[in-house]
């Protein structure tokens, strides 16, 4: 074992250390930001793999911060279900980081916000801790504030604050809903409230704080219908940052939910607690419906995926929730495969959406009309992408759904299941609306595709920012601001999703000691 | 009723603080006001944390010069750094709300979300 539990506090601290460096060292130089964040990423993706090597060979690791007791100290653990958002986290950011040599944004800011955005949210999957837990949570929130500010145009700064303004009070309702656990329990760590929840003396406390807890996370995780601040979020962040914000922030999140579910309050103590288990299923089940509505009658193709978010997360929730009903492992081995499938499906989308944007100059779906013929590979990709998100076999997105369904079957839950299903059958309705503009519409003429400020079908204003004004024609766009790099990691993303599909029984066997834990 | 009034006082104002903070972010047009009544919200929270920590009679929890640890009264010192923590997050995103809502201002001459939402729609 010797000091492989140093490498938990250090996955924390060397991001956070180097994000410094860029702004620092670009006081003299000027191209420092881009090898400093490669090297470090790098460091962290290696890092996390030899984690994982130790975790999944001889169990979990833990790391007692400056050797206090756990009753006020800060305990970083990494267990099977931790590992597997640390391994997602770092290769995403890896993934991106490639892209945006090339693709942008570029500048040291952007290094030192990205560096800060990739230690909050390896803080958030590894830490024992619930009030640690708010602390990296916020970490994780300014720095995607100011990079979704960082977009062009005022419209960014106006999403951004919204962001803000939202994610806030939600993070504070968290506290709160801690403040109530902590009065109850008199602790802040995971494992000491696992046991001292139970046997609290007054539960109407631990109730209250739940509730909190709960809304707080369905801002965060955006669910209908506190979702608002996260289409506007996504589209108008900056082409090479939405993928990173998308595939990581909200899956972040979501992992810190179903970690305060399955080990702060425990599945049974839920189960008995009136009303959770139905509030959890009905806020998941509605997500999903109402993100893919929106999602179909959207314009815009990041607007679009975002939406799509929505209900893709409303599925985790839902599985949570079948989790807390029916006591079903199924579903939760469906939640965690559904989380880290979504990451990689829409880290690999939203770069897509990026190369389209930036060698074709489409961003919405009318004028993604001919893309297969013009950019076969950028559109197979996609179009792999979105069947794998449709759930059709052997993606990743359908192993997730399956044991989600799955398990929601098992518990008789027929809502879910139903919900499920149809849910499948409306994200093929969006995907084939751009399918089917990708592969079987002959692309636009020239002059037709420059129509600007096409109001967005929910309220906002689609695409009237002027940064991307000159690029929004066909004749403008420029084919060689995209190299055969940045195309590679989208198909590498593809591929990805595809092979993790295989690896369906893989996941199952890799968690099943956390599962175990967690049901005895 | 009275007798939990007069002694659990902060809790009460602590909820209406927190209604307060939330009504001002609903309710108030104006960008910077709402920026204040997420503040409030969070001061709210903050206060919390305190009176739940305070005991009557009891000092602040510093280690004494003399005397046997575990004799003198003191209240609870893991709420408090929380509260300075949490303190420390708020000013942080006080100042990222700030620096947008100056680039808002800068760009569009209102700090009103009615107005915004008007420049924005006619552009």
């Amino acid at each position: 074992m010797s000091s492989i539990d140093l490498l938990l506090p250090l996955l924390i601290a060397v991001p956070i250390i180097t994000a410094t460096l860029p702004i620092a060292l670009g006081l003299r130089y000027d191209r420092t930001g881009w090898s400093v964040a490669a090297l470090t990423t790098t460091g962290l993706l290696a890092g996390a793999l030899a984690l994982a090597s130790v975790v999944y060979t001889d169990g979990p690791v833990s790391h007692t911060l400056g050797g206090y007791p756990i009753e006020y100290g800060i305990q970083l653990v990494a267990d099977e279900f931790s590992t597997l958002i640390t391994l997602l986290v770092t290769t995403v950011a890896t993934g991106v980081l490639a892209y945006t040599r090339r693709g942008g944004p570029r500048g040291n800011t952007f290094y030192t916000a990205y560096l800060l955005l990739v230690a909050g949210l390896l803080g958030i999957s590894l830490t024992g801790d619930v009030f640690n837990l708010f602390v990296f949570l916020e970490i994780t929130s300014i720095a995607t504030y100011a990079l979704v500010a960082s977009g062009d145009g005022p419209e960014a700064a106006v999403a951004s604050l919204q962001y803000l303004i939202l994610g806030t009070v939600a993070a504070s309702m968290y506290l709160i809903g801690v403040a109530f656990v902590f009065m109850a329990t008199g602790t802040l760590n995971m494992i000491e409230l696992a046991d001292a929840i139970p046997a609290a003396e007054r539960p109407v406390l631990i109730r209250a704080g739940f509730a909190f807890i709960v809304v707080g996370f369905a801002v965060k995780v955006a669910q209908w219908p506190l979702h608002t601040w996260q289409p506007s979020a996504y589209q108008r962040a900056p082409d090479g940052v939405t993928p990173l914000i998308a595939a990581l922030v909200s899956t972040a999140s979501a992992y810190a939910f179903g970690r305060v579910i399955v080990t702060v309050f425990g599945v049974d103590y839920l189960a008995a607690m009136p009303n959770a288990a139905s509030i959890v299923v009905t806020v998941g089940c509605v997500s999903v419906l109402a993100g893919t509505i929106l999602a179909v009658i959207q314009t815009e193709v990041k607007r679009m995926l975002a939406y799509s978010s929505v209900s893709q997360f409303g599925l985790v929730i839902a599985a949570y929730g079948v989790v807390i009903a029916g006591s079903s492992e199924t579903a939760l081995i469906g939640a965690i495969v559904h989380l880290v499938g979504h990451g990689l499906l829409k880290a690999g989308l939203f770069l897509a959406a990026a190369v389209v944007a930036t060698s074709y100059g489409a961003r919405t779906v009318d004028e993604y009309a001919g893309l297969a013929r013009e950019r076969p590979f950028v559109a197979g990709s996609m179009a792999v992408l979105l069947l794998v998100l449709v759930g059709v076999p052997p993606g990743v997105g359908f192993v997730g759904k399956w044991y989600i369904a799955l398990g929601a079957v098992q518990s008789e839950l027929w809502p879910v299941a139903a919900v499920i299903f149809l849910s499948t059958m409306l994200t093929l309705a969006y995907a084939a609306r751009l399918l089917e503009k990708m592969y079987f519409t002959p692309p636009l003429s020239v002059g037709s595709a420059d129509a600007p400020g096409s109001i967005a079908t929910d309220g906002g204003t689609a695409d009237a920012d002027d940064g991307f004004a000159g690029t929004s024609t066909h004749g403008n766009a420029t084919p060689d601001a995209v190299s055969i790099g940045m195309i590679a990691i989208v198909v590498g993303f593809a591929l990805a999703a595809v092979a993790l599909g295989f690896a369906g029984g893989t996941f199952a066997d890799l968690l099943e000691p956390f599962i175990t834990e967690v049901f005895n | 009723m009275i007798d939990l009034l007069t002694s659990h006082y902060t809790y009460v104002l602590l909820f209406v603080l927190l209604g307060l903070g939330i009504y001002m972010v609903i309710a108030s047009e104006n960008l910077v006001k709402k920026l204040i009544g997420v503040n409030l919200f969070q001061t709210a929270i903050f206060l919390f944390f305190i009176s739940m920590a305070y005991i009557e009679g009891g000092s602040a929890p510093i280690v004494p010069h003399e005397g046997v640890p575990g004799e003198v009264m003191v209240a609870s010192p893991l709420p408090q750094v929380i509260v300075l923590t949490a303190i420390v997050v708020g000013i942080a995103l006080t100042a990222v709300g700030l620096a947008l809502i100056i680039r808002i201002y800068a760009e569009y001459g209102t700090l009103r979300e009615d107005t915004l939402r008007e420049v924005r729609a006619d552009e």
